[in-house]
């Protein structure tokens, strides 16, 4: 998303703004611990989020909306009930994609890619959970990093599966993401799990 | 403050209230692990960690070399790691190159060392603007980056999370490891400010 103003720096900013960050944090943790959210679904969950609430609301906001929608999906707590008792409980949109509509995915043993191969990052129609940022797809790039094996958040996010695979930090030069205007001697580097990665031709 | 904050405030004071309540009838909310939570956060992780990572490097090389090779085991060494820091890279800022880290996805920070990120960190304009002109908004910023200086954004899109490693400031030659800690800055290894 672009076209956004300056980023507004708060000097000297605490750790928790108000009481109830503090709170829905720990909340956050003690469910964490007790098995009942993982990290890609939870990420998902925001993800959901109505985008003119989402743009409107503060991270921790983010924090509760996306928690209570799981909890509402996981059959915890009902919807009606958190409307009731709150006067109103915006949640996050229902999934557009159903388990079976995750790529699947053949992770090989040993890493496809080494450092300094040339990659181009595949398309994709995927409208659920990815860690593959739009602004790299289609964009060709150099791995820098080959990292170690994580679960593809897809099938984490989707299927509840862990299926691991090599991720690596790929380098895209200014001018491969933004055409002429591109900064001179500037580069992203971003970190890609290796479905995401085709071998350039 | 203004009556709207207020008010909105309010809204989702009512909201996580109720959530905690419907979650505290059915046994699910375990104060002990929500204290130890935020006592954590609040007291032991923070910038302080990182800045011990960092002077560290300035004053040992061969712990520099580590920490650039195998980051995680070397920021291990201080005593420091767990949840968003079990997979750590540290990047050098040089006379040629400036790091730079950000997370257009979502607000992925490396906990242990830096602790939780500022609001502006996980700000929309920050998320968008720093992996699309990097030089401008560092400008805005107040960090001015030569422009011949290589500017290299790393987006943590994955699990590794990232530690710039600041160049050490001139004049410092007599300064001990504590008092270079002192010097370094949250900014500094966010990649938003130079020392």
């Amino acid at each position: 998303m672009q076209g956004f103003g300056p980023v507004e720096v708060e000097p000297d900013e605490p750790v928790f703004h108000e009481d109830w960050e503090r709170r829905i944090f720990g909340l956050m943790g003690s469910l964490m611990t007790k098995g009942l959210l993982n990290g890609p679904t939870f990420r998902h969950s925001i993800e959901r989020m109505d985008p003119a609430h989402y743009l409107t609301s503060s991270y921790y906001e983010h924090w509760m909306t996306g928690v209570a929608t799981l909890l509402v999906e996981n059959g915890v707590v009902s919807a009606e009930e958190l409307d009731r008792r709150a006067g109103g409980f915006p949640l996050s949109r229902p999934a557009t994609v159903g388990p079976d509509d995750v790529p699947t995915a053949a992770p090989g043993e040993e890493p496809r890619f080494s450092v300094n191969d040339e990659v181009r990052v595949r398309a994709s129609s995927f409208t659920g959970h990815t860690r593959c940022p739009d602004y790299v797809r289609g964009r060709r790039g150099t791995i820098v990093r080959v990292d170690d094996a994580f679960p593809i958040p897809e099938l984490e996010a989707h299927r509840d599966e862990v299926v691991r695979e090599f991720t690596y930090g790929v380098r895209f030069e200014a001018s491969e993401l933004w055409g002429d205007g591109g900064g001179d001697v500037e580069a992203v580097s971003v970190d890609l799990y290796e479905s995401y990665l085709e071998a350039q031709a | 403050m203004s009556e709207h904050h207020t008010r909105a405030v309010s809204d989702i004071e009512r909201r996580v209230e109720a959530l905690e309540e419907l979650l505290a009838e059915q046994g699910l909310v375990d104060a002990e692990v929500i204290d130890a939570a935020v006592e954590l956060f609040s007291n032991d992780l923070g910038p302080m960690n990182g800045a011990k990572v960092v002077a560290r490097a300035w004053v040992d090389e061969e712990y520099r070399q580590r920490l650039l090779d195998d980051a995680t085991p070397a920021i291990g060494e201080l005593g420091f790691g767990g949840p968003e820091g079990d997979h750590m890279v540290v990047v050098e800022n040089t006379p040629q190159v400036h790091n730079v880290v950000v997370c257009t996805l979502c607000s992925c920070y490396p906990w242990p060392v830096l602790g939780l990120p500022p609001v502006w960190y996980k700000s929309p304009p920050y998320r968008a603007r720093m992996v699309r002109e990097p030089r401008r908004l560092l400008a805005e910023m107040g960090c001015a980056v030569p422009d011949d200086m290589e500017i290299r954004v790393w987006d943590s899109s994955a699990e590794m999370r990232y530690l710039v490693l600041p160049e050490r400031p001139d004049g410092t030659d007599g300064a001990s490891e504590e008092e270079l800690a002192e010097m370094v800055t949250r900014d500094s290894m966010i990649g938003v400010a130079r020392l």
